[in-house]
């Protein structure tokens, strides 16, 4: 009963130095390390949500940027207007004033992208393989051109959050608090995910993806699993999206485009697809390598690209099924 | 190479007022697309470090890949970990924006070389922030200014549709006096203007003015001159710089470009920088390279009289811009602005290379609009 | 509204159709043959590009670098299909994805390093390089007409090629069944190889025909790429004829888009936020089109088995 296999070994593992790092850094005084990590938590929670719907749905969603686009906008917009003490809108009396609370912020960004995601996906899962792909592509880059050329929020300039958002009484601008904050979410949507995956839903999920005909013969309708899938999927990276605006500080249509949406992917593929952690390895290791080899050379995408194809030439099933073994197929 | 040596040995033996070590963080493009900006920053910029040989002053260089977050990991990493006093280097506005407001926050100093938004020239504008190279629309005001001046009435603009785009042909108009033959945005990153030609070669303008940076001003160009429409162009020096005009070649010849740097520009320093430039690095100055000499040694200047732990006498000494700019007279104005004369160049030919040539002076000492909406 | 722009609009409409078709014939043929989603075709495309450039500086003729693209991008394709994408048709689209990522990163950098990072210049030939009067009444430039005259000669070609020679019988066959096509002794390896190269080379091909008329720099195959995938997959992936059409429809779309939005915005708006929200709209307007298409016939136009 309490045997645990190579894998969930593995992930303990990875926990633990996730939580290590930073509490280092703390202990040497160097917040800077702290930040970094914060941002591999955050870029690990977006491709968590992207990992539902890829690795357990064989969703290729090439679109995510706009969801994690769109969690970063609207922590920005409303924290601009809760900063500047202007109303988010008032029509007809009725008046919404923006806010500069986490809770809120995150519960609208999972909203908003899920809303979008529930459209999005409505019109892109009648298409399958790389047209889903593409069409999802398609639906990002409307937002991405039309983010940029909408002047009320900064266009390509972006927009600055000049005061972190609040959490009940923490103190947020705190590096070490805001990392917590962001490596609890990351937990609870594991949980979430592992949850779903062991679910009635996750069974269907799969199924879905490995035989459609099959999931239909015995009275299942594949299409409404796989766009619950897609939305849970979009809010989650909405989540991490609204989160890397209030690291960053500042929100931009950058964070829509499809380079965004590349590197999710590769995070989920480097770590391993439908990996629980594949994700988290994933992004530590592509942030990680971004930010040494950017120290040492300016030639760093030359060596940045020869360490990922030998990854996907010779460690199939990612860093986490090199580790640990072939997955298995229940 | 020999001069260099000289002038460092020299400069050796002078500047050896100030004690405290002044630490440089600069982020800029060296990598992807405009990438050759940042190169032409950095190399201006190390230039004059180089020949100051003032070895109080360190600068350490990466590279943000024109992306945003990595600008602002960067900019954390330096002024955490690297605890640098000064911050200079970004060649683009959405990055500045992303990474100047935290970085003047935390009681560090800005100075750009390249990118100036109009959101740091007015509301935002910081105690910490000094423009050294000019407001963004400052390049398309004087050359509005100058069109009206030389009887231009019926001009075609167009630029792309973001921020700076839109900026540029607001300023094209603040100053233009006249109607406009259209007004076109294309997309960012458009790379074919077969369907904009045709209009504007409907469209009865008597000239076109266009602010399309990079690789997408290369091929508008280029096309341009094929399809057989020959109104005079106007620019901004952004598309007919040194660094790009080899790639457009013979298509840029005559276009009138407006810039508060050329290397015709008569004095001492700019002659000196134009050759030592040459020589350094075996090509001609673009406006992004005097830039960034104008950025190191102003920093410079302030080293001499200053010490960068006093931020308020270090500010004031940067204010106080004592320095010899390649542009001869340069002053900040009330928003730490540059307040500078803006020329028309026009491209020729000169020994074989294309480079520009000074033909007139679009605006005197001209500041920016935004300086009233600062208080500083 | 003068009739003469609208013709001008219609051919520049066809024109850049035909752009668009010289970058993705060569990606939809790869797609078809071998189903390895390549986005390192942007790449090859860059390849072709600087190896037209530099050879035209210093040879000074356009042709030889034209020639020179070819072979330059053919070759770059043989060396990475026998490097990294043999290993990669046994693997899941993901793989293909990353390591042809990973390829991009490789290649840009290292362009970057050889030749630096300032647009290299490459400028139409002499011959080409000024308008001509079309019938009587109308000026075109004669480089874009040549470009349409080039892509119908690749596509005529391509047609011959896959359905009248026995090379295309036999990459017909590798796309539908690969065992069966290597029990009949056909060197299933060298057929791949073969075709890769062929699809590298039409990319360098366009790469260098469009260098003339745009800028010669790294990362320029970046917006291609994309282009390219929005063409494919409106058509139909794998087929050559669906690229075609898609092409031609995408060139309309996007040309009459950039044309007719904001005059018909103009209408009822200032002139200045027509040019605006008339241009944020027409950068969309391809993808808007991909969309409804993808969502009425969710296989493209043209379905690759036809």
């Amino acid at each position: 009963m309490l045997s645990i296999n190579r894998e969930q070994k593995l992930n303990l593992l990875i926990i633990v130095v996730i939580l290590a790092l930073p509490s280092a850094a703390l202990w040497l005084q160097e917040p800077f390390y702290i930040t970094l990590m914060t941002k591999v938590v955050i870029l690990a929670l977006a491709g968590v949500g992207l990992n539902l719907a890829l690795g357990l749905g064989g969703l290729v969603s090439f679109g995510h940027a706009a969801f994690f686009g769109i969690g970063g906008y609207v922590a920005g917009i409303l924290a601009s207007h809760a900063f500047n003490d202007e109303w988010l809108f008032s029509f007809f009396g009725l008046q919404v004033s923006g806010s500069s609370s986490m809770l809120l912020i995150w519960l609208l960004a999972i909203i908003v992208a899920a809303i979008i995601a529930a459209v999005i996906g409505y019109f892109s899962l009648r298409t399958q393989g790389v047209y889903f792909i593409m069409i999802t592509l398609a639906f990002a880059q409307m937002i991405y051109y039309f983010a940029i050329a909408w002047p009320a929020y900064g266009g390509e300039d972006g927009l600055s959050i000049y005061v972190r958002n609040q959490l009940l009484s923490l103190n947020t601008a705190d590096p070490m608090i805001f990392f917590a904050i962001c490596f609890i979410l990351l937990m609870a949507a594991l949980a979430l995910v592992s949850m779903l995956r062991n679910s009635h839903f996750g069974a269907a999920l799969q199924a879905a993806r490995q035989n459609e005909q099959r999931l239909a013969a015995i009275g299942i309708r594949p299409f409404g699993i796989k766009l619950t899938a897609f939305v849970i999927s979009a809010a989650i990276t909405a989540l991490a999206g609204a989160l890397f605006a209030d690291l960053n500080r500042f929100v931009s249509p950058d964070m829509l485009s499809w380079h965004t949406s590349g590197e999710i992917m590769i995070f989920v593929i480097l770590g391993g697809v439908g990996r629980l952690m594949g994700p988290i390895v994933g992004a530590a290791l592509y942030v990680l390598f971004e930010y040494y080899l950017g120290g040492i050379t300016e030639h760093w995408g030359l060596f940045l690209g020869i360490l990922l194809l030998t990854v996907v030439l010779f460690a199939r099933g990612g860093i986490v099924g090199l580790i640990a073994g072939e997955l298995k197929h229940e | 190479m020999k001069k260099i040596a000289i002038a460092m040995a020299l400069s050796a033996v002078v500047c050896t007022a100030q004690a405290t070590p002044v630490k440089v963080g600069m982020i800029t493009t060296l990598t992807g697309g405009g990438a050759s900006l940042g190169i032409d920053i950095r190399d201006g910029f190390m230039l004059a470090v180089k020949q100051a040989g003032n070895s109080d002053l360190t600068v350490v260089i990466e590279d943000d890949a024109r992306k945003p977050p990595l600008a602002v990991q960067i900019a954390d990493k330096m002024i955490q970990l690297e605890k640098v006093d000064i911050l200079t280097g970004i060649v683009w506005s959405n990055l500045a924006m992303a990474v100047v407001p935290s970085a003047v926050a935390q009681g560090k100093f800005y100075l750009s070389p390249n990118a100036g938004p109009s959101a740091l020239a007015g509301k935002r504008c910081h105690q910490n922030y000094f423009n050294v190279a000019w407001q963004n629309d400052n390049l398309h005001e004087a050359m509005g200014s100058y069109a009206s001046n030389i009887g231009y009435h019926k001009p075609y603009i167009l630029a792309p549709n973001y921020p700076a785009g839109k900026d540029a042909l607001v300023g094209f108009k603040r100053l233009f006096k006249g109607e406009l033959a259209g007004e076109t945005y294309t997309k960012l990153g458009q790379k074919d203007y077969a369907a904009e030609i045709a209009k504007i070669r409907a469209s009865g303008a008597d000239s076109i003015y266009f602010f399309l940076p990079g690789g997408m001003g290369i091929s508008f160009m280029k096309q341009y001159t094929q399809s057989g429409v020959t109104l005079p162009v106007m620019g901004p020096a952004f598309s007919f710089d040194q660094g790009i005009l080899k790639a457009v070649g013979k298509a840029a010849l005559g276009v009138k470009n407006s810039s508060q740097w050329s290397k015709d520009i008569d004095n001492e320093t700019n002659r000196a920088f134009v050759s030592s430039f040459g020589a350094e690095y075996d090509r001609l100055p673009s406006l992004y390279a005097s830039q960034g000499f104008d950025t190191a040694n102003l920093i410079l200047s302030a080293m001499k009289t200053a010490d960068v732990k006093d931020t308020d006498a270090f500010r004031a000494a940067l204010k106080a811009a004592d320095f010899a700019s390649v542009r001869g007279a340069f002053k900040f104005g009330s928003n730490q602005h540059p307040v500078q004369n803006i020329y028309v160049r026009e491209v020729i030919e000169e020994n074989g290379v294309l480079t520009n040539k000074i033909i007139a002076t679009a605006l005197q000492d001209h500041g920016n609009v935004y300086a009233e909406q600062c208080n500083l | 509204m003068p009739l003469t722009l609208l013709f001008e609009q219609l051919l520049n409409s066809l024109q850049f159709g035909m752009m668009l078709f010289l970058m993705s014939a060569g990606l939809t043929l790869v797609f078809g043959v071998m189903g390895l989603i390549n986005l390192a075709h942007g790449v090859l495309y860059m390849v072709g590009a600087f190896a037209c450039a530099i050879v035209a500086s210093l040879t000074g003729s356009f042709w030889l670098g034209l020639v020179a693209s070819l072979i330059a991008a053919a070759m770059a394709g043989a060396l990475v299909e026998i490097g990294v994408i043999r290993k990669l048709y046994q693997r899941d689209h993901l793989d293909q994805v990353l390591a042809t990522y990973a390829l991009i990163l490789i290649f840009s950098e290292a362009t970057r390093w050889l030749f630096g990072s300032f647009p290299l210049y490459l400028d139409v030939p002499q011959i080409l390089a000024t308008p001509i009067n079309l019938f009587g009444w109308f000026y075109y430039s004669s480089y874009r007409l040549f470009i349409i005259f080039v892509g119908l000669v690749v596509a005529v070609g391509l047609y011959w090629l896959i359905v009248k020679t026995r090379l295309g019988m036999r990459i017909r066959a590798g796309a539908t069944d690969r065992e069966m096509i290597a029990a009949l002794g056909v060197d299933i390896r060298t057929l791949y190889t073969l075709v890769f190269a062929l699809g590298a080379g039409l990319a360098g091909l366009a790469g260098a025909l469009l260098g003339a008329l745009q800028s010669v720099e790294v990362g320029m195959g970046d917006s291609v790429l994309i282009l390219a995938f929005v063409v494919i997959v409106i058509g139909g992936i794998g087929s050559i004829k669906g690229a075609f059409i898609g092409a031609m429809l995408v060139g309309l779309v996007d040309t009459m888009g950039r044309f007719l939005l904001p005059e018909l915005l103009a209408l009822f708006l200032t002139p200045e936020s027509a040019a605006s929200i008339g241009g944020a709209l027409s950068s969309v307007a391809i993808y808007i089109l991909m969309a409804v298409i993808l969502v009425v016939k969710p296989k493209g136009l043209v379905s690759a088995n036809a």
